[in-house]
């Protein structure tokens, strides 16, 4: 058993390589070099990486490690990230019974005969950001026109927020998740929003509708300021994660005709190729923070209580011995076993929506636009490496 | 085979549902997992262990069942 830190050679977070859909290279290398390894954060700070499946999911689902950001030694990738989940951290960085008490306050609307009663709805919303597509012409931009407004206007029926106010929200999202905002941009954009749902769940309180920020509203036991971070979380988790998943499934998928023409002859087929494509393309590429609180052997590594430990679902989801050639996209495979929601008590609540809407999104684009092509090189789109949330800026299309 | 659920573990992730619909299912009242069926046919063993194995509060233990009635 490795008991001491070896000098640490990688620096998160690491910039991608040739391929825009493999894991950063550092990462790989780590990777196989051990499943766990040290790094350090851009802070200086020491911290280890995590990149083997089953570590992984010992990481994320053992008591002993804490997404709990107060907690001494918590692993931060940049001052905006330390910043976010120390002022008013919403549940995603709190453990259980703290968590408990409040993920269960909304995992009611998120299960998954709630979200199958929820598709005609959700059909109808990507209708109709085609319908708009096709009757401005032959060509868009499939992020702004559609990989973007169809999870935002799902995600705003659900919590009861306005849609007419997207563009502040989107942007403030987008400033959230990247790398490269300063510390004062990140927090001004989590004072916005913040601001902006408490006074709209203060206005649920007194008019309440059908929707979980009026349902939040009008409970006693949850404060206004526990309210604001839950409703932050589901509305930035909320659109941004499928929205890049759509835009990115989009490219990956149309660089293999072969498999695009399998898809469209069957489209029973979708359910499966959307979990390859969560686990080809990992879209929370930077790896999920947490902070040991006791001396724990994972992977014949000894890590010690407060040392930080950021698990890797990329390279996890690269794992040959149960995915096999799993550096190829292959829509037939059965990838349930991977990783791209997380794994323990924090795993994505809007699993099953980020589903239902991947399935009928892709679907339904496969086939109305059955000469869907990017027009621009692949050379030219802008991956965006830098955000929490891999994805591409935006992707010009004609059909 | 003898599927056991310990609701307080679970996270209402939905992994069960969709691997073995005919054996879990979520409660309304609660969002927690339910059982359809603890005793379910031999056909759907391989759904079962995936589903235990899937769960990410592990929530659900499968037993092979004992023989006696
Ligand atoms: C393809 C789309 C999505 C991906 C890949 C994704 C991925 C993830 C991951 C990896 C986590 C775990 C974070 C951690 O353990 O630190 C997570 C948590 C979460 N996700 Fe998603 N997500 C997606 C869509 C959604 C959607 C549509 C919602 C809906 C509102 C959502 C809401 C949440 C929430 C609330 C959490 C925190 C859960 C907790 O801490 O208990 N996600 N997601
Ligand atoms: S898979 Fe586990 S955590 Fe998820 S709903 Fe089923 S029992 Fe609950």
């Amino acid at each position: 058993m490795t008991t001491t830190p070896t000098t640490p050679t990688l620096t998160l977070p690491a910039a991608h390589g040739s391929c825009p859909f493999d894991p950063p290279p550092a990462y790989d290398r780590a990777a196989r070099q051990g499943s766990v390894t040290p790094a350090e954060l851009l802070d200086g700070e020491f911290c280890w990486l995590v990149t083997g499946h089953q570590e992984v999911r010992t990481v994320l689902s053992d008591p002993r490690f804490s997404a709990d950001a107060r907690h001494p030694g918590f692993p931060f990738l940049t001052p905006g990230r330390r910043a976010l989940a120390v002022n008013n951290p919403s549940f995603i960085r709190m453990d259980d019974p703290e968590h408990a008490r409040l993920r269960r306050m909304v995992t009611k609307d998120f299960l998954v005969h709630k979200v199958d009663a929820m598709r005609p709805g959700i059909q109808r919303i990507v209708d109709g950001a085609i319908d708009r597509m096709t009757a401005a012409g032959t060509t868009a931009d499939l992020v702004t026109d559609f990989a973007l407004p169809v999870p935002s206007l799902v995600i705003c029926l659900l919590l009861g927020v306005p849609y007419q106010d997207h563009e502040l929200f989107q942007a403030q999202s987008r400033t959230l998740l990247d790398n490269r905002a300063t510390q004062s941009a990140v927090e001004a954009a989590q004072r916005g929003l913040t601001g902006y749902l408490t006074e709209l769940a203060e206005e649920k309180r007194k008019h309440p509708g059908d929707d979980m920020l009026s349902r939040l509203a009008a409970r006693e036991d949850v404060s206004p300021a526990e309210i604001a971070a839950t409703g932050l979380l589901l509305l930035v988790a909320g659109h941004e994660t499928t929205a890049n998943m759509t835009a990115l499934s989009t490219v990956a998928l149309l660089r293999r005709p072969e498999q695009v023409a399998r898809l469209r002859a069957d489209p029973g087929l979708v359910r499966g190729a959307v979990e390859e494509l969560l686990r080809y393309l990992t879209i929370v590429q930077s790896g999920l923070p947490r902070v040991a609180l006791k001396d724990v052997e994972l992977g014949g590594t000894l890590v010690r209580a407060g040392q930080g430990v950021l698990a890797m679902l990329s390279t996890a989801n690269r794992d040959e011995e149960l995915f096999g050639t799993a550096d190829e996209l292959e829509v037939s495979r059965d990838a349930r076993r991977h990783l791209a929601f997380g794994f323990g008590v924090h795993q994505c609540l809007g699993q099953p929506l980020a589903r239902a809407e991947l399935q009928i999104a892709l679907e339904t684009l496969l086939r109305r636009l059955p000469g869907l092509r990017i027009t621009v090189p692949e050379e030219e789109l802008v991956f965006r490496g830098h955000s929490v949330v891999y994805g591409v800026d935006s992707l010009p299309v004609a059909w | 085979m003898q599927v056991i659920l310990d609701q307080d573990r679970c996270c209402s992730s939905g992994q069960c549902v969709l691997t073995a619909p005919e054996v879990f299912g979520q409660s309304d009242e609660d969002g927690l997992v339910m059982l359809r069926r603890s005793d379910p046919e031999p056909g759907l063993y391989a759904d079962v262990r995936l589903a235990a194995a899937l769960c990410p509060g592990g929530a659900i233990t499968v037993g092979e069942a004992t023989g006696t009635p």
